[in-house]
């Protein structure tokens, strides 16, 4: 056995020697050696198109935070915000990766070589009709203020998920959602803090975080209403009912905005998602095909 | 000979001390590995499969599956006693105890963090948090009060 001299060629000899996708995370397949078998009495097209709601919301909101990057308004703040998003992208990847595993890829594999993997196949390689995230992680990011504010929002909804989702029937939901939980209650706090410092701040301060607020709360509306797959999927010991997560959330966003001196606005009926149904904003097509520019115009590269 | 191999952002820590070697074991003739990601985004797992693999092909084993653990999340309480020494010997102030895992909601931490962590250069108790996020996703920013000197901290999770 040659003995690889450079990091590279250990990892390409470790990976069957052949190249690697150019664009993807091939080198570490985020469920291998995991027991994917799906437990009796789920319905795995269910299971996948929940994880891909739940993988979309965090690839999604992790791109948006990345725009950040050579922006904040502080290096330590860019680092930061970076960290949130790395975080979500390993939940995005090991909950893309449980979908694949289920078969629910959509018309990504048409797309995709053989060798790409599954969950960089569905992040690369579905159109933006096919991405099943909700409203809230697409808008744009806005200044710092509404950024942090948003932040707030959609780590306080994802935390409450997140710990409920611990107790899945599906033990790989189960375990990725436990994962999830510390890395999210960082996330939270952080952007928490953030949300006092700049709400209790300067009066331009609170001026421009209120005015994230007021852009911000509209678009919960979009969280708290199941879909068909998560009625069913609660109801199979799955799911958490989204319903279920609003007075947590509420009293916690409450509670950050009033100790920031920031008037909470009234809280937004609950609207269906329209971002779960595939529909999506100008702004969500353009952030996408940002992501997904290079893998598309270079399909097949390896390295 | 699993246990010799390091970390490749922490290489004074093997992954043994780092606790994210979980089991090594023989079937029919092949090792099989276990490994548990530190963090759900770990960009060093790849790095981490491959040197396992490398390491035990040198030592003579053909047959090696590397294979992720998910379940139990790992925390930072698996780090040992002789991880913790070499990571304040390497720069890096050690964790403290990890939170609680509970099944309820979280609790909300509005104030600054409690956290507290020794100087590892001139091991002075009197230091601050400059940024919960630092160059991995797996340590904190502090300053130490009284040599001034700025350090990385194992964060607790």
């Amino acid at each position: 056995m040659a003995h690889e001299e450079t990091v590279y060629e250990a990892l390409d000899h470790a990976h069957g020697g052949e190249g690697q996708w150019a664009f993807g995370t091939g080198f570490d397949e985020p469920l291998a050696g995991v027991d994917t078998t799906v437990p009796e009495g789920i319905d795995p097209a269910d299971l996948g198109a929940y994880c891909l709601m739940l993988g979309d919301d965090a690839l999604v909101l992790c791109q948006r935070l990345t725009q950040w990057v050579t922006n904040a308004p502080e290096l330590e703040e860019e680092v930061a915000l970076a960290n949130c998003g790395l975080d979500l992208l390993g939940q995005a990847r090991l909950l893309l990766a449980r979908a694949g595993s289920v078969g629910v890829l959509g018309r990504s594999r048409e797309r995709a070589t053989a060798s790409i993997p599954d969950e960089d196949a569905l992040a690369y390689f579905r159109d933006p009709d096919e991405f099943r995230h909700s409203g809230l992680v697409e808008a744009p990011n806005g200044d710092f203020g509404q950024t942090v504010v948003r932040l707030l929002a959609a780590s306080a909804w994802r935390l409450a998920l997140l710990t409920r989702l611990r107790e899945s029937r599906d033990p790989v939901l189960a375990a990725i959602a436990a994962k999830g939980v510390p890395e999210l209650t960082y996330h939270r706090d952080h952007a928490a803090r953030w949300v006092l410092r700049l709400g209790d701040g300067t009066p331009e301060s609170h001026r421009r975080t209120q005015a994230g607020v007021d852009a911000v709360w509209p678009l919960l509306a979009d969280l708290f209403t199941a879909t068909d797959v998560e009625t069913r999927l609660t109801a199979a010991g799955v799911a958490a009912d989204p319903a279920e997560l609003v007075d947590e959330v509420r009293d916690v966003l409450t509670l950050v905005l009033e100790r920031a001196t920031l008037t909470v606005p009234e809280w937004p009926t609950p609207q269906p998602s329209r971002g779960r149904a595939g529909e999506h904003s100008a702004e969500f097509t353009a952030l996408l095909t940002e992501l997904q520019s290079t893998a598309r115009e270079h399909p097949a590269a390896t390295w | 000979m699993a246990e010799t191999v390091t970390d490749p952002e922490l290489p004074m820590l093997t992954l043994a001390d780092l606790g994210v070697l979980r089991d090594v074991r023989d079937e029919d003739g092949t090792v099989v590995v276990e490994i548990t990601p530190t963090y759900s985004g770990c960009p060093a797992m790849g790095v981490m499969r491959a040197d396992l693999v490398h390491a035990l092909h040198r030592a003579g084993f053909a047959d090696v599956d590397v294979r992720t653990v998910l379940s139990p999340a790992w925390s930072t309480d698996w780090i040992s006693a002789a991880g913790r020494s070499k990571l304040a010997a390497g720069g890096i102030a050690p964790p403290g105890d990890a939170p609680v895992r509970r099944s309820g909601p979280v609790p909300l931490q509005l104030g600054p963090s409690r956290r507290t962590a020794t100087c590892p250069q001139c091991g002075s108790p009197d230091t601050e948090e400059i940024s919960e996020f630092s160059g991995t996703a797996c340590k904190a920013m502090r300053r130490c009060r009284v040599c001034r000197e700025p350090f990385e901290h194992l964060k607790e999770i």
